[in-house]
């Protein structure tokens, strides 16, 4: 009987420092600090210098031999014809292309998969039910779908969308459900004592309560975006930056090549960190795990 | 003085998995016949070793279980659910952490359905009545355990219940901060003119606290005995836990506790 006790009780203990560690884990934040002309100086220092550097070896490597040129231009040229690129709104069409696309297959798995996941976290028969199906679907890599997806699609836009969709469903869902389930009990139970009505334990507690490691599913989604969309795009598009660059390199325009990279990189650097402030608006009550 | 509470012959079971054989299902008994009352406006502690029952015997006096035998009123009616006519304080403060102080408190003015421009007013109130006044704005990992403690009393004191339920509400905290929150209580308690159930572990906090102090028994829990003490005044003495009354009672209550230990039941 003390035994049983004890196990119970340490169980709890281990799933609430693996939540708690997860969430140190998984979740960064803002740290605030009072404005300061010089500590902020030091600190763009600090934020930029590997960049510097690794554009500085990107442009000198090179120019030195120690790359091939042909395929691996400087810097310079690559920022040249990027910025020709831009200018020439060339880039920018297969820009719109790529973070429409994107953007609409992310918000629609948030439109589907975050009212989902809280019914199928809150109710433990759906979850057990759902479980299988889940974990099936979640190990079979959304490229491996690809094929299936522009055979009953075509190769429109919305086999694209629709791979996007399903690639960011995944990540928000099992995350929405894992952090509807590790509410701590205890909030709830101080809020059924106050005789609060199902529907407003809901959305009073067990939902800002999932918000943090919802957003874990969220950003995780954004990045899948990026990735399965390029991939997608690569195999069959007639626009897009996955497009731009595969079909850069058939036609060995190099330089154009890599500015199609760097653009990817700046796309993924957009979604990401526009979750990232989303999330610290919704989560600003949280504590700081590194201050 | 009228009858608040009265716990009526109560037995509460549990279905468990039997430890010995795989996948039979055992019953366990929590508390068996328990049977004890509190009058309005009482300050009733309850002590008990662990496995006495009183996390679950807190559970059926906030309506969040029901007793498998024998019943709890309040105030002559039976008790079927949770209800805003009580209160709970929990050991680990169970604010929510992404409400402010404030935020915690109107809450339960919320739930309570009081109009929203009595909000400030209200949360003000309480908040200065747990002295904490300036921390309004603040959210819970601002705060110290103490602090947080002081806004779920407040909290639970805001919608106004006849009674609160306080289960072990002290005990995370440092000794120093205990004492501190102890003579607080006590003070709010004679402010407020509630009926006021404290669980405890510890003897003299009980003491200290208590009108009476109801002292349970184990495996199952059940009422051993249920103490006076005679203590007037406890604010007016700084010193009390020196005053030979207190030790009396203190040691009375510590002898009942650990009667069966020398026995040799709990070693």
């Amino acid at each position: 009987m003390k035994m049983n006790m004890l196990d119970s009780i340490y169980k709890k203990e281990v799933s609430q420092l693996e939540a708690i560690s997860q969430e140190i884990k998984t979740v960064s934040h803002p740290r605030k600090v009072s404005f300061n002309y010089h500590t902020a100086l030091k600190k763009l220092f600090k934020n930029s210098i590997i960049i510097i550097l690794f554009v500085l070896l990107w442009e000198v490597a090179p120019r030195i031999g120690l790359v091939d040129r042909a395929f691996f231009p400087p810097f310079s040229e690559v920022a040249t014809s990027w910025w020709e690129m831009v200018i020439s709104l060339e880039l920018f069409n297969h820009f719109k292309a790529s973070i429409t696309r994107s953007v609409f297959g992310f918000s629609l798995a948030l439109i589907f998969a975050i009212p989902l996941g809280l019914i199928i976290g809150w109710y433990s028969f759906a979850r057990d039910l759902l479980n299988p199906i889940l974990e099936l679907f979640r190990n079979t890599a959304a490229l491996a779908i690809l094929p299936v997806f522009i055979l009953l699609l075509g190769i429109g836009e919305t086999s694209k969308i629709a791979i996007v969709l399903y690639a960011c469903t995944w990540p928000i869902l099992l995350n929405t459900i894992a952090a509807v389930k590790n509410v701590d009990p205890l909030l709830i139970k101080s809020a059924r004592s106050m005789n609060i009505s199902s529907f407003k334990l809901f959305y009073k507690v067990i939902l800002p309560a999932s918000i943090p490691t919802m957003f874990t599913g969220i950003r995780m989604a954004g990045t899948g975006a990026i990735l399965v969309l390029i991939a997608a795009e690569m195999i069959g598009a007639r626009e897009g930056l996955g497009y731009f660059i595969t079909y850069s390199q058939y036609n060995f325009l190099i330089p154009e090549m890599y500015a199609g990279i760097i653009t990817i990189s700046i796309l993924g650097l957009i979604i990401n960190y526009s979750l990232l402030g989303v999330e610290r608006r919704l989560s600003r009550w949280k504590q700081d795990p590194t201050a | 003085m009228g009858e608040k509470i009265k716990v009526e012959r109560v037995t509460k079971t549990f279905s468990i998995r039997d430890d010995k054989q795989k996948g039979v299902i055992k019953q366990f008994t929590a508390i068996s016949d328990m049977e004890f009352s509190v009058n309005e406006g009482e300050f009733l502690t309850i002590v008990g070793p662990s496995g006495c029952g009183k996390s679950t015997l807190l559970d059926l006096l906030g309506g969040l279980s029901t007793p498998s035998k024998g019943r709890i009123l309040l105030d002559g009616n039976e008790i079927k659910g949770p209800g805003l006519d009580r209160g709970t304080v929990f050991q680990q403060y169970a604010l929510f952490p992404w409400k402010t102080a404030r935020g915690n408190i109107e809450f339960g003015l919320e739930a309570k359905g009081i109009p929203k421009k009595e909000w400030k007013k209200q949360t003000d109130y309480y908040l200065d009545l747990v002295g904490l006044k300036a921390f309004a704005e603040r959210y819970p990992h601002e705060l110290s355990g103490g602090m947080k403690q002081r806004i779920a009393i407040a909290r639970s004191l805001a919608f106004n219940p006849d009674v609160l339920l306080m289960d072990e509400p002290f005990a995370a905290l440092d000794a120093q901060t205990r004492e501190g929150l102890q003579s607080e209580l006590l003070r709010i308690w004679e402010k407020t003119k509630k009926t006021i159930i404290f669980i405890t572990h510890g003897i003299d906090e009980a003491v200290y606290l208590g009108q009476r102090v109801v002292i349970l028994s184990a495996n199952p829990g059940r009422v051993k005995k249920i103490v006076e003490i005679p203590l007037k005044n406890r604010l007016a003495d700084a010193d009390i836990r020196s005053n030979p009354d207190f030790i009396k009672s203190r040691s009375e209550v510590w002898n009942l506790l650990h009667e069966d230990e020398y026995a040799g039941l709990y070693i």
